[in-house]
């Protein structure tokens, strides 16, 4: 299926967003067509093909 | 509750504008400052080595939601941050256009309600609008900070009356957030009665970032003592210092 990460077209196997980000951890966050996804339930969270998945982390700024 | 949302400093440092993590660093630790602002990006673009940084130097987190237009945007990312950095700290932003970055204060207001009702500790950049100050602190924001000018611009406290009427009518901190140039815009923002100053460019595009930090550092301190002393009385005339008594006929 082609999902669109952070901006990016990119064919992807993965299933959930733990298949696609890893295993949750502090620093990042995910959000799926808009909506935050919540690191506890990146491995329950389904990915479906033309999602578009922003993974964010910290940056410089403010 | 958590701890008090100010410690020992009165320096809060944003992060944007360093040329490098190391002088960043370094403007760090001679700020003395016990809280820094980062921003939420894409992974691709937001480069390694932030949080483990910042996290060594065991500075607390502030998350903004910085380049967000709209309350539904700066909600999002305020969700998305508490996710990332499990803090419910968030210095709101909610800008009104790209040529200022004042802020949109309708959209401020509704999304600072939006988060205060989420259980977030907002911390709102507001223009200096002694009014709305009060509607963001009505709404529940943990403090309010005021804009001295424009963020970046150097420009200083442009009105300064409007900076003492927010704090007289206000319960929470005030926060002087954007605008300063140099040391003494952060000391007349402490003598003004701000309970902490927010800065970021002054520090990381000055020519010396440390050193201007530990300027920067030294005028809150001065400013906040000057305030607590009490100032004298402007005159329009002299008054004299040494005491006439006692002088000698020649």
């Amino acid at each position: 299926m082609t999902l669109t990460v952070n901006g990016e077209p990119r064919q992807s196997a993965a299933r959930t967003v733990a298949d696609l980000v890893g295993e949750p951890r502090r620093g990042v966050a995910v959000a799926v067509n808009g909506e935050v996804v919540p690191r506890r339930t990146w491995a329950d969270t389904a990915l479906r093909d033309g999602d578009r998945v922003e993974i964010l982390t910290a940056a410089q700024g403010g | 509750m958590g701890e008090p949302l100010l410690g020992d400093s009165r320096l809060i440092l944003g992060t944007g504008g360093a040329s490098s993590l190391a002088a960043l660093e370094a403007a760090i630790v001679a700020s003395g400052t016990e809280m820094v602002t980062v921003a939420l990006r894409r992974v691709d673009a937001a480069g390694p080595g932030l949080l483990p940084m910042l996290d060594r130097l065991g500075v607390r987190l502030l998350p903004n939601t910085a380049g967000c237009y709209t309350a539904a945007d700066a909600v999002k990312v305020a969700h998305l941050a508490r996710d990332a950095f499990e803090t419910d700290l968030v210095k709101l932003e909610v800008i009104g256009d790209e040529r200022t970055l004042l802020p949109d204060g309708v959209e401020l207001l509704r999304a600072a309600e939006r988060l205060a009702g989420d259980g977030f500790t907002v911390l709102p950049y507001t223009s200096d609008d002694p009014i709305l100050a009060r509607r963001l602190a009505d709404a529940g924001c943990a403090a309010v900070m005021p804009a001295g000018s424009p963020i970046g611009s150097g420009l200083g406290i442009g009105n300064p009356h409007h900076i003492r009427l927010i704090r007289q009518s206000v319960d929470v901190p005030v926060i002087l957030d954007a605008g300063i140039g140099t040391a003494s815009d952060a000391a007349l923002a402490m003598e003004l009665g701000c309970d902490a100053v927010l800065l970021a460019s002054a520090v990381t595009r000055a020519a010396d970032p440390a050193r201007m930090a530990a300027a920067m550092r030294h005028a809150v301190e001065a400013g906040r003592l000057a305030y607590g002393a009490g100032r004298i009385e402007r005159r329009h005339h002299a008054l004299a210092s040494t005491s006439d008594e006692g002088r000698p006929e020649l």
